[in-house]
């Protein structure tokens, strides 16, 4: 066991002996590093201002990317480069690149959600050699939300910070070989464990260790992303005794496909496996583009959206739809069931105590099969869904001979529309049969009211989604979307 | 520096003052600031409940908790429990023996460290003897109790020009209220002084309103309290009266310690207990020709105030004052109706009651065109004002600087609005399931404070020996550009370069008496009384060159960086230099009250505005008539700014407001449960518009070679919230889509905020009224 946590502040080596392991980056570097230019907007990951980068070892390359700082716990930095506002400037005082381009574009009015756009946008000059596109702009920076610009300037800044800057003269870029012998040097395979003796931190770095220590404190919280459980924390004050972290498992960051499937370890960041999914699944791959922001993607993992049981993950109902299967393990011991099976009420999941989440298994699309997903909020971007749907179909001689049609945001969990997909089975792909399984939705489903949408609008929305399905496979030249691939410009 | 011209001169653009620290994380906010040794941090409980009797409080889990130093009740304030903007004592710090909004603060904690205080605050036990909530306007409505008086405008005779009128209809309309979502939310430092002394840092928008609250809490004279506000992470209103909270805590929690304190909200308590734009309910009863001209209008303006008055009567006020837009009403009744809810207490924001006026005229103006058939724009060409005759206001003000005839004829022109219409109507016909709208909607925004005395302001510029300048004024720097824009009428008076002149933080001991920044003003009011010390001064050095060179004063002239005397040039700081050896002072105050206003209100007559500020935008949509979601894929928008002082500071101010409008008209939507609680207090449940909303064809030019005809600052106009009021063209184009489901017979009659629920639900009836089934 190591005591400390060790990772890079900027180029300097730091080992700490971290006492509150729920202490966020975000309190550590305003209050003990006192550099404040990283700023709290929200303190729950939704508004970018304590957006900072992290720089990861990735086949022997440093990876940088954004996250939020606010719900970020400092021991999750091990083995990690820590890089804020402050470590932009170039030796001499004069400002990065990046932060030039926002200066040139009148990129700030008030100014506090600038260094957390600075630092997104640092991330997507690090990580895009070439200038992106306007999509890719909006997408780099739907983490971070201005309430003075209306971003126009700061879209033309990073744009411009491609057109002023010498990208490959960089500073982070002529130290990266350094930076990555640094990043070696403080990677081993001890696991963590830091705390103040009633409350601990385990972050493991090997899966068996990983098995053993869940085995061993089957009341610990096991950790992933944090950007739920961050939460507990910083808006519920909840104190966690003994948390596990999976984030330093390197077996479980593995993803990759076979002829068949795709598969995700349980600590796949979204971001990580978005490319990959997006090939076989575009509409998945849409739906993830749409699923908080690129900091939240950078964070979060699949695993812990599925594993979190919550009835409004985005993940889940595509995966049901999918037919995904779920892997759990228990010391040695594995099980799998598909995935739907796994969440059994609210708060309540198929998971024992001592088990956790090893691997999701994605099979890949039958030809033939046609795979949508929806998901309808009041924001297109960093939104939670008020109802997300997907569904596959496959058409044999004129019937449905293999229908999944998954909802999240209408139950209690992530469910299945059973009702709905037997009226579909073994049934003409037609108008009349798909109005019956659009009637029988409200058999499936009975959602709530709450501040994203009401009950009613719920309901008839999911069954506009299913008749919107049926009419993107049934009209090919039908333009049915706003949004994503297929939307129309203005005339 | 230059020979010819100074850096930083007025009517170019220059980058924000603060733009490189901004980038560089360096520009230092509240939170920022170096902790003095020793500090507290303030934390309060609040309600469970939203109206209550309080039968007990039991604060001894408070007093016990970890690193508890001070508990503070309704009994430990010496002064008044009332932080009231207008001291009109109904805004209680805490609630004192009953509790009136869920989330109302009962009781402050200090402790060591910020988490302590969270914590302890969560501790208390309260018993509460619950009595039915009024939550919305509609309960409000049968309640009947109003926090301020309402008010009435009338010209003409309503009710014989209706009775009269060819066409006539009727209609209610609800539009949602709006978080202010600052980035940086509400915060105060306070350090306590000698006797009763003490400095308040604070996130404000009005150091006075905090240096008079804090006095009036504390029981001490304005005089022992110093406020000090050198930037805000964003105000927009939200900050006028909101900040008063967090300060008179620290304020009070300092003096009783003799520590500094600090008391800064946690993002959810923020959205909580700070008030936020009004939601209103809007009944119309209009009279109008074959030609869509109005012959008279009935409008009432029924507003969710909240708790207390707050800033509502002159907010629903200016929701009066804007119910005309653009348009001429011949014969006219408005009237407020400013109720009490059981809600937190609504508040100044950007428009300020205007916004929702604008939008209760426009929806008139829409309903009108439905009912003749004819195109909203033309229905709203032949409404505006004239210029020489239909000029008057329902408040008897004239319109003499209308300038929207040309700024809409040039709009349209340049959006091609009239071919666009042309191929939306194409689009539509060709898609069954997404639907494009397209409208533009025109702007006229009052400008001043309607309270006359408030539009005066302060400013105190300092030159030293060596010639650098430093300047201070009343307003406050929220990210407008404010401080940069009244810098540049300084370097222009002295002919300096910009960096000569030192900006400073907004602090009530330097500048006195000051008046809220907002309305607008901030420009208007600080830019003249900046500049007339800078004249003050200037003419000092004018006579003093005169003398000391034995030259006529018209022969001294102040050239970039020099001054022109006789037939020498002598560089400034050389001047000041020389004029500080010959003892002239080198400090001065300068004064400036707004001309030509006033305004009665028990007659609703008067001129309340100095002058206008116009605006129009084209708005094109793409709606899903199947989900209701939607995209706002291109806008136009021409603006009259006047002669901008700068161009590149005005634009991020029309871009802004105008995406922050389009904000509390789309995705922007506030929910409380049935029990009166919030349930939108947090980003992850507020949604105000991101980079990917932003329009992705957007064309902001500012109205071109048309000075203010006012005495403003270089002829410049108030920019700061006139073009929130553009997005109102965003809701009459997804208006425009939604009735083209059946064929424009139907007013779609779209309510505000437009989620994808209401669309969808306002497309479903629709097609009802047209006698079509749900699914399109």
């Amino acid at each position: 066991m190591r005591e400390q946590v060790r990772f890079l502040l900027g180029q300097e080596p730091r080992e700490l002996t971290v006492t509150d392991p729920t202490m966020t980056v975000l309190d550590y570097l305003r209050g003990e590093q006192r550099r404040c230019g990283t700023k709290e907007g929200c303190g729950e990951g939704d508004c970018g201002a304590c957006t900072v980068v992290l720089g990861r070892l990735n086949d022997g390359r440093v990876r940088y990317e954004a996250v939020n700082a606010c719900i970020q716990f400092l021991p999750t930095l091990d083995g990690t480069q820590l890089l804020t506002v402050e470590d932009l400037k170039r030796p001499d005082g004069s400002l990065h690149t990046v932060q030039q381009a926002m200066v040139e574009t009148d990129g700030s009015q008030c100014g506090f959600c600038t260094p957390g756009f600075i630092m997104s946008m640092f991330a997507l000059y690090q990580g895009t050699p070439n200038p992106p596109q306007r999509q890719e702009i909006d997408d780099c920076l739907a983490g971070n939300l201005c309430r003075c610009t209306g971003y126009g300037p700061i879209i033309a800044a990073a744009e411009r910070m491609y057109a002023i800057g010498d990208r490959t003269g960089d500073a982070f870029r002529r130290l990266a070989g350094q930076t990555v012998d640094s990043l070696a040097a403080i990677s081993d395979q001890e696991t963590v464990c830091v705390g103040d003796g009633s409350r601990r931190f385990f972050a493991p770095a090997t899966l068996d260790d990983l098995a053993d220590l869940v085995l061993a404190h089957p009341d610990a919280q096991i950790l992933a992303g944090g950007t739920d459980i961050g939460l507990w924390v910083t808006k519920q004050l909840r104190i966690l005794d003994t948390i596990i972290y999976i984030g330093r498992v390197a077996e479980l960051a593995e993803f990759g496909e076979t002829d068949s499937t795709i598969e995700i370890g349980a600590a796949v960041t979204y971001s990580a496996a978005m490319e990959l999914i997006a090939g076989h699944y575009p509409d998945l791959g849409e739906l993830f583009r749409r699923l908080g922001a690129v900091q939240v993607r950078n964070a979060g993992t699949i695993g812990g959206n599925i594993a979190n049981g919550s009835p409004i993950g985005d993940s889940p109902p595509p995966l049901i739809a999918a037919g995904a299967t779920l892997h759990l393990r228990r010391g040695k011991d594995r099980r799998s069931l598909p995935l739907e099976a796994y969440f059994i009420d609210y708060g309540k999941q198929d998971r024992q105590p001592g088990e956790f989440v090893e691997r999701i298994t994605l099979p890949k699309p039958d030809a033939g099969t046609q795979f949508r997903a929806y998901k309808i909020s009041k924001r297109f971007d960093q939104d939670i869904s008020a109802v997300c749907a997907a569904f596959a179909l496959r058409i044999e001689n004129g019937r449905v001979a293999h229908i999944r049609i998954a909802f999240g945001g209408m139950a209690a969990t992530p469910k299945r529309a059973n009702q709905a997909e037997q009226c579909l089975s073994g049934r003409p792909w037609s108008e009349a049969s798909v109005a019956s399984a659009i009637a029988a939705l409200a058999q499936d489903f009975q959602p709530i009211t709450d501040m994203r949408a009401s009950a009613d609008y719920r309901l008839r929305v999911a069954g506009n989604l299913l008749r919107k399905f049926f009419i993107e496979t049934t009209q090919a030249s039908a333009a049915t979307r706003v949004v994503g691939a297929g939307n129309f410009a203005h005339v | 520096m230059s020979e010819d011209t100074i850096a930083g001169q007025i009517h170019h653009s220059r980058v924000h003052d603060s733009a490189h620290k901004h980038v560089s994380g360096e520009a230092v906010y509240i939170d920022d600031i170096p902790e003095p040794a020793g500090m507290l941090h303030v934390y309060v409980g609040t309600s469970a409940s939203a109206r209550a009797k309080i039968t007990g409080m039991d604060l001894s889990a408070v007093r016990t908790a970890p690193d508890v130093v001070l508990v503070l009740t309704v009994d430990d304030i010496p002064g008044k429990n009332d932080i009231s903007p207008l001291s009109v004592g109904d805004d209680p710090i805490f609630a004192p023996g009953e509790v009136s909004f869920a989330g109302q603060a009962l009781f402050a904690v200090a402790a060591e460290t910020r988490d302590a205080a969270r914590r302890a605050a969560r501790l208390g036990k309260v018993d509460y003897d619950e009595r039915e909530p009024v939550l919305d306007v509609g309960q409000a409505r049968e309640a009947a109790v109003c926090v301020t008086e309402p008010h009435r405008l009338q010209r003409g005779d309503t009710a014989a020009a209706l009775a009269a009128a060819k066409h006539r209809l009727q209609g209610r309309m609800t539009m949602g209220g709006q978080e202010h979502f600052y980035l940086e939310g509400q915060v105060a430092m306070a350090v306590p002084g000698e006797d009763d002394e003490v400095l308040v840092y604070s996130s404000t928008q009005h150091p006075t309103e905090i240096q008079t609250v804090v006095s009036h809490v504390l029981e001490v004279p304005a005089s022992a309290v110093t406020v000090e506000t050198r930037r805000m992470g964003g105000g927009f209103g939200g900050k006028e009266s909101q900040a008063s909270l967090c300060a008179v805590l620290a304020a009070l929690v300092a003096k009783r310690t003799g520590r500094a304190a600090k008391f800064r909200l946690d993002r959810d308590e923020d959205m909580i207990l700070t008030g936020k734009r009004h939601d209103f309910e809007v009944d119309y009863d209009v009279g109008f020709d074959d030609d869509g001209r109005i012959a008279g209008v009935d409008f009432v303006f029924a507003s969710r105030c909240g708790i207390s008055a707050d800033l509502s009567s002159a907010i629903n006020d200016r929701a009066l004052f804007h119910a005309d837009n653009c348009y001429y009403l011949d014969n006219a009744t408005i009237a407020s109706l400013p109720l009490k809810t059981n809600t937190v207490s609504n508040t100044a924001f950007r428009g300020f009651g205007g916004p929702q006026g604008m939008l209760g005229g426009e929806r008139v103006i829409e309903e009108i065109s439905f009912a003749l058939g004819l195109d909203p724009l033309e229905v709203r060409k032949r409404n505006f004002y004239g210029r020489t005759d239909r000029n008057v206001t329902p408040y008897h003000q004239t319109v003499e600087d209308n300038v929207i005839h040309e700024l809409v004829a040039e709009l349209a022109d340049s959006s091609d609005y009239a071919r666009r219409q042309q191929g939306i109507r194409e689009f539509n016909s060709a898609n069954q399931w997404l639907k494009k709208g397209l409208a533009l909607t025109p702007v006229k925004f009052g400008i001043s404070f309607t309270a006359t005395h408030l539009n005066q302001a302060g400013a105190l510029v300092n030159i030293y020996a060596d010639g650098s300048i430093q300047l201070n004024h009343g307003g406050t720097e929220m990210g407008q550009g404010l401080f940069i824009k009244v810098a540049q009428v300084v370097a222009q008076e002295f002919q300096v370069d910009i960096d000569h002149v030192r900006i400073t933080a907004t602090n009530t001991a330097k500048v006195p008496n000051t008046s809220a920044t907002a309305a607008s003003s901030g420009s208007d009011l600080n830019g003249m009384a900046a500049q007339a010390a800078a004249r003050i001064i200037k003419e000092r050095l004018i006579v003093f060159a005169a003398d000391h060179y034995g030259v006529p004063r018209q022969q001294v002239e102040f050239l970039p960086n020099r001054v022109r005397i006789g037939n020498q040039e002598v560089p400034f700081a050389d001047l000041v230099k020389a004029a500080y050896m010959a003892r002239v002072s080198l400090s001065s105050t300068g004064f400036y009250k707004t001309p030509k206003i006033h305004f009665d209100p028990d007659t609703g007559r008067g001129r309340p505005f100095f002058y206008f500020a116009y605006g129009a935008a084209v708005s094109e949509v793409t709606v899903d008539t199947l989900t209701g979601e939607y995209r706002v894929d291109r806008v136009d928008i021409l603006h009259d700014v006047g002669r901008s002082l700068n161009p590149a500071i005005d634009m991020g101010q029309v871009e802004g407001g105008f995406i922050q409008g389009m904000g509390w008209l789309t995705t922007e939507e506030l929910w409380w449960d049935d029990k009166g609680r919030l349930r939108t207090h947090a980003p992850s449940t507020y949604k105000i518009p991101t980079c990917g909303d932003r329009p992705k064809d957007l064309r902001v030019k500012l109205l071109a070679g048309r000075d203010n005809p006012e005495e403003t600052i270089y002829r410049s106009k108030a920019v700061g919230e006139p073009p929130l009021m553009l997005a109102i063209s965003v809701l009459h184009a997804l208006s425009d889509a939604i009735a083209s489901v059946a064929d424009h017979r139907h007013c779609p009659r779209l309510d505000s905020p437009a989620t994808p629920e209401r669309v969808l639900a306002t497309i479903e009836n629709v097609r009802r009224r047209e006698g079509l089934g749900n699914r399109p």
